[in-house]
């Protein structure tokens, strides 16, 4: 296990932030945890990087307790937070150079291991321009290097594309998909953006402090029901005939459309085609509804995640400052 | 672009060392805080122009306008007198500054890498101090150039005393500043800073104004104020005026910087 956490609760005053929550995290394992800001993820990404102590229950990260052996728990993580903390007047190479200082990497490797993981996410050609110079994603691709640079095991992702267009996002995360793929690595991953969850293994969904799920993005969905596969076919009475004969159980139909629910659509829509065009049901039109990770939110919460995300992010910080306790 | 081969070791592969426990005193970390200053300072140049003109400003204003008005003190003209309180000027302003900056580089900046970084808490405050205090003091030794205007005589030993003077100063002065930083949670208070803090110490400090002949009261003020001791030394460094009392100014700012520094990492200590 990388990451083992045992009724980890984190409140501020009289404001329980985290309320015990229990989870699990496998080596190599890209675990995401998926709420509106001031769920608690943020401060559980805090206990986790031993930022924040917790007021109750435990954490071990790479085998290390978070609160006793923080010092072992830093050196083996690589962290990239939420707003950039990059020094744009520094080049790229130098704001790594100076990481390696920091965290005392050999430094008869540095040169080769700052090439690298510059390479990794594809800036190697800017690596002597100035930070400010970058776009957003530049800047984000250059805090994962960063965070890679001394080969930590467990890297930790505070919402690592907030703030940028969906377009920039999907680049970012082509890299960090792909030095997954190269290194092993374990993922700890924050984020309200339900396209970024589908790239997890496991998902915990949390609200109010307490996770109220956590399962694969496949089988969560499968707590909202199943795929819906609609055909258009100008026989329908037939086809619906046809296709519970076939299938065994039960379909229906919406007009002229023919509705059937099942397990994993595209496989099914296209079993369904080619069994009908055999019977000689004409198929004219085809479309499938998977359940989302949204339809999840909205399931677990009552709430769907979007419009809650501003207003709690004040509400928790507002309350937050009014107990004079923000993170100093 | 996504065409280039790694050869990242994977993780499972590597043996499990365990890390190091960071050093008490972590030098190579304080000096990676230390460059990373000299790095901004020279990239960002063309702000120092501010802080000279604000510096010739007072110059004028103060040596040129009121020369006539004022008898010379202890035979130095009024902007021979004035013109080490100047230097010190130029340390007060650009060492808190630099100091506060910590309040905004930790929570949007490139310190919240450091925070999490496996180094003790006493290497940012240790940087931060040595950084802000050179950048501090190479700012104030560019006033020095303007030393002929106020009929100030250089030499190289002088020179070398007053670099002395106001590095010390600007340890004592950064010090102070991160302490300050240290208690401060937002930046709304910094125009308040400037107002209550830098432009009182630099008034009540003996650099515009000789210590001997004021109100006793203010001369209590003056003895509290710590850049009153540099102001000393900087003066007695370049003027001979109050010479004799370097080592002890010296001294006395020493102190107060170990103690600055102390209660910095106590308090820092404390959070989280």
């Amino acid at each position: 296990m990388t990451i083992q956490v045992e009724n980890l609760s984190r409140s501020f005053g009289t404001l329980e932030a985290v309320k015990g929550i229990d989870f699990e995290v496998g080596r190599g394992e890209t675990f995401g945890f998926l709420g509106p800001n001031g769920a608690g993820k943020s401060t559980t990404i805090k206990m986790l990087c031993t930022l924040l102590t917790p007021s109750g229950g435990r954490a071990i990260v790479n085998g290390y307790d978070v609160v006793c052996e923080s010092g072992f728990v830093r050196q083996s993580i690589g962290i990239v937070f939420q707003e950039p903390t990059l020094d744009e007047y520094l080049s790229a190479e130098q704001n790594l150079r100076y990481h390696c200082m920091i965290y005392h990497t050999p430094r008869n490797t540095r040169d080769a291991r700052i090439r690298e993981v510059l390479q990794l996410v594809g800036l190697d050609e800017r690596r002597k321009d100035l930070v400010k110079t970058f776009s957003g994603g530049m800047k984000r691709r250059l805090e994962v290097a960063r965070g890679l640079l001394h080969q930590p095991q467990t890297l930790f992702l505070d919402e690592p594309t907030v703030g940028l267009d969906p377009q920039t996002r999907r680049s970012v995360w082509e890299y960090v998909l792909r030095l997954r793929e190269a290194t092993g690595l374990t993922i700890f991953m924050t984020t309200h953006y339900m396209e970024e969850a589908e790239y997890c293994d496991r998902i915990g969904v949390i609200d109010n402090g307490r996770i109220v799920a956590l399962d694969t993005p496949a089988a969560l969905k499968r707590m909202v029901g199943q795929d819906v596969v609609r055909l258009t076919t100008p026989d329908v009475e037939r086809a619906v005939a046809e296709a519970s004969r076939w299938l065994g159980y039960p379909v229906y139909c919406e007009g002229d459309v023919l509705c059937v629910e099942g397990e994993n659509g595209q496989v099914l829509a296209a079993k369904l085609i080619s069994h009908l065009t055999l019977a000689d049901i004409e198929v004219r039109d085809v479309s499938i509804q998977a359940p989302s990770l949204d339809d999840v939110f909205l399931h677990l919460t009552g709430k769907a995640i979007r419009e809650e995300s501003v207003g709690a992010k004040e509400r928790l910080g507002a309350r937050l400052r009014s107990h004079g306790r923000l993170r100093r | 672009m996504l065409n280039t081969q790694p050869s990242i070791a994977p993780v499972g592969a590597m043996p499990k060392a365990r890390p190091s426990r960071p050093p008490l005193i972590d030098v190579e970390g304080i000096a990676m805080i230390w460059l990373r200053d000299m790095t901004r300072l020279w990239r960002q140049r063309s702000r120092l122009v501010g802080g000279i003109v604000r510096a010739l400003v007072w110059l004028f204003a103060l040596g040129f306008g009121l020369r006539r008005s004022i008898v010379p003190i202890a035979g130095l003209s009024y902007e021979q007198f004035v013109f080490p309180g100047i230097i010190a000027m130029t340390i007060i302003f650009t060492a808190l500054q630099s100091a506060i900056s910590i309040i905004w580089d930790r929570e949007f900046g490139f310190l919240k890498e450091v925070m999490v970084a496996p180094t003790s808490r006493s290497t940012l405050i240790l940087g931060k101090c040595l950084g802000g205090a050179t950048s501090s003091t190479l700012q104030a030794a560019i006033m020095l150039v303007f030393a002929p205007i106020a009929s100030v005589r250089l030499t190289t030993l002088n020179v070398l005393e007053v670099f002395v003077a106001m590095f010390v100063t600007a340890l004592a002065l950064t010090s102070l500043g991160i302490v300050i930083a240290a208690r401060m949670t937002d930046f709304e208070g910094f125009g308040t800073l400037q107002n209550f803090i830098t432009l009182p110490l630099y008034l009540f400090s003996g650099a515009v104004f000789p210590i001997r002949g004021a109100p006793v009261w203010l001369q209590v003020v003056l003895y509290i104020n710590p850049l009153t001791y540099g102001v000393n030394a900087i003066r007695g460094a370049l003027l001979g005026y109050g010479a004799a009392e370097i080592p002890l100014d010296l001294a006395l700012l020493g102190v107060f910087t170990v103690i600055m520094l102390s209660v910095a990492i106590l308090i820092t200590r404390r959070e989280v």
